[in-house]
């Protein structure tokens, strides 16, 4: 009977256990996700009202008059991230090829992987100074290209790190069976190992890409802004996060109102952006595959 | 058709570890030929040397000669060739994982740059039908992907993928190991139709396994081959006291 009695108060206690673990961790994803819907909806409630068909349509209004839009900055965010894109993108790729595949254990490696981690810690204002010397200076001018450039150069860390980690994931039997059939190494690592670790490469772009999205700093002296249209790589441009932050330092009412609802934007553009290269990505995925 | 195996005063380091020493052996072509003994005995290491595959490892070294067919495959060939003429198959089914079935089996084919769609679906059936896995799988060929399928029917895909470059020596490295048995009985039958068209070569742990499909019998001990004769011979009268011991079971 004690045993019994004993066996009954200890399956309690484990359920009891059970049950505060569950209630730890259902509130630990409450809180990772609720500044995040906060912050959403605080957008949503601030920057909904200021949305009409001009806000997308038309440029801005000069300083002081009522009105206008954000719409070449919605065009210049896209030209200076398609620019960071295709230049950050293939670099950092390769260069997470390169940290699993080729130079594995090798001191250049060791060297590449540590550089990648310090460059993911410099500020992203350093950033903009670093492509202001290098491209601005001396083409003499602010270009969309240099902003494109700067946004480019914070995106290889997170692409080549991310790169390297979801290849190394990839089980080491894959690339025998690939080498096992007379296949040379570096067509084995493209078509085999890349596109296995694929869903995790995309994965990190679009984190590397949401992240510059944001990022006002490295574009202040290389982007510049501009008031009007441009499309062109070798003038200035404008940028979503370049337009929020000159309107939210602005005086004028309207602006800050513009501000906020350009911020909102940003953010739908970019859910819409990542969400679009998921839905392409995973077409033609078949049935069972991991 | 198969090819005969010459090997000659082969050894094989990993790193300073000798994991096989002076081996010396002649296995037949068109047979399949067994190769047995305990864990970390070297014979996983041996028919990785019969590929190349062995020095993909970056701290392995290997010295001495194998010759397949006319071929020694350390001086006239590249390691890329050799593994197109000496299919390999792993001990645990290791199927493309983003790859449809009919990619996975020509898969060989295709990354080495081959792309004649008619003969590509010939390769894809015969293959297919020769590792006696077509009638399972005819009808999802290129909606379902390699690693939805069973193991024991992935591991008859690795099969069919090492048949279909048209290989001359099969290496079969425990097959069976990770299946059941009836998978297992399977890739048995398998390996008796494929020998008369190829020269196997299937390392295992299953002594019965060895009895069953395999003419010819080598055992292995801590690096060096102890005995190579024929299965009936090394089955029923062994002549080294250790292979008696192991077949035995007083050990390993």
């Amino acid at each position: 009977m004690k045993g019994n009695r004993g066996r009954t108060l200890r399956s309690l206690w484990r359920s009891g256990v059970d049950h505060m673990a569950t209630a730890l961790a259902i509130l630990a994803t409450v809180l990772v996700v609720a500044p995040l819907i906060a912050i959403f909806f605080y957008l949503v409630y601030k920057g909904a009202s200021s949305l009409n068909w001009a806000f997308f349509t038309q440029i801005p209004k000069p300083e002081g008059e009522v009105g206008g839009g954000m719409a070449n900055a919605i065009v210049g965010s896209a030209v200076v991230l398609f620019v960071a894109s295709l230049f950050g993108i293939p670099i950092g790729i390769g260069g997470g090829i390169y940290l699993a595949e080729f130079g594995r254990g090798t001191r250049l490696a060791n060297a590449v992987r540590f550089t990648a981690d310090v460059l993911n810690g410099v500020p992203s204002i350093v950033m903009g100074i670093a492509a202001f010397s290098l491209i601005v200076v001396p083409m003499h001018h602010y270009s969309a290209l240099a902003g494109g450039v700067a946004l480019g150069i914070m995106m290889i860390p997170t692409v080549t790190r991310t790169t390297e980690e979801m290849l190394l994931m990839v089980p080491h039997s894959v690339r025998e069976a690939a080498l096992g059939l007379g296949v040379p190494n570096w067509r084995s690592v493209i078509s085999i190992t890349l596109k296995t670790a694929s869903p995790g490469v995309i994965t990190g772009c679009m984190l590397a890409f949401a992240r510059v999205a944001g990022e006002t700093a490295p574009l202040l002296f290389t982007a510049l802004g501009n008031q009007f249209w441009s499309v062109s790589l070798n003038h200035e441009i404008s940028a979503l996060p370049l337009q929020i932050y000159n309107y939210a330092i602005s005086p004028y009412d309207d602006q800050h109102r513009q501000a906020w609802a350009g911020s909102l934007v940003l953010i739908a553009l970019i859910v819409i952006a990542v969400s679009l290269v998921r839905f392409f990505t995973s077409r033609g995925t078949l049935k069972g595959a991991s | 058709m198969g090819v005969g195996i010459e090997v000659k005063a082969l050894n094989a380091w990993y790193g300073s570890n000798h994991t096989l020493q002076d081996i010396e052996l002649n296995i037949p072509a068109n047979h399949a030929t067994a190769l047995i003994g305990p864990s970390g005995c070297g014979k996983s290491t041996f028919v990785r040397c019969l590929n190349r595959m062995h020095e993909t490892n970056p701290i392995a070294r290997v010295t001495g000669t194998v010759r397949i067919g006319d071929l020694d495959i350390y001086h006239d060939i590249s390691p890329v060739e050799i593994r197109r003429r000496v299919g390999m198959v792993f001990q645990r089914p290791n199927p493309f994982p983003t790859m449809s079935i009919y990619d996975n089996v020509c898969g060989g084919m295709e990354l080495n740059g081959f792309r004649n769609r008619r003969e590509l679906d010939e390769i894809v059936e015969r293959s297919l039908r020769n590792a006696a896995l077509w009638d399972e799988v005819k009808d999802d060929l290129k909606k379902k992907s390699g690693a939805s399928l069973s193991g024991g029917q992935q591991q008859r895909m690795c099969i069919a993928r090492a048949l279909a470059v048209d290989p001359e020596v099969l290496l079969m490295d425990e097959p069976a190991s990770a299946l059941d048995p009836v998978s297992t009985s399977k890739i048995e039958d398998l390996i008796f139709q494929l020998k008369s068209q190829y020269t196997i070569v299937i390392v295992t742990h299953n002594m019965q396994q060895a009895a069953r499909v395999a003419e010819k019998t080598g055992f292995f001990l801590n690096g060096r081959m102890v005995e190579f004769d024929s299965t009936h011979k090394i089955f029923t009268n062994p002549s080294d006291k250790r292979t008696e011991d192991y077949i035995t079971g007083r050990f390993g």
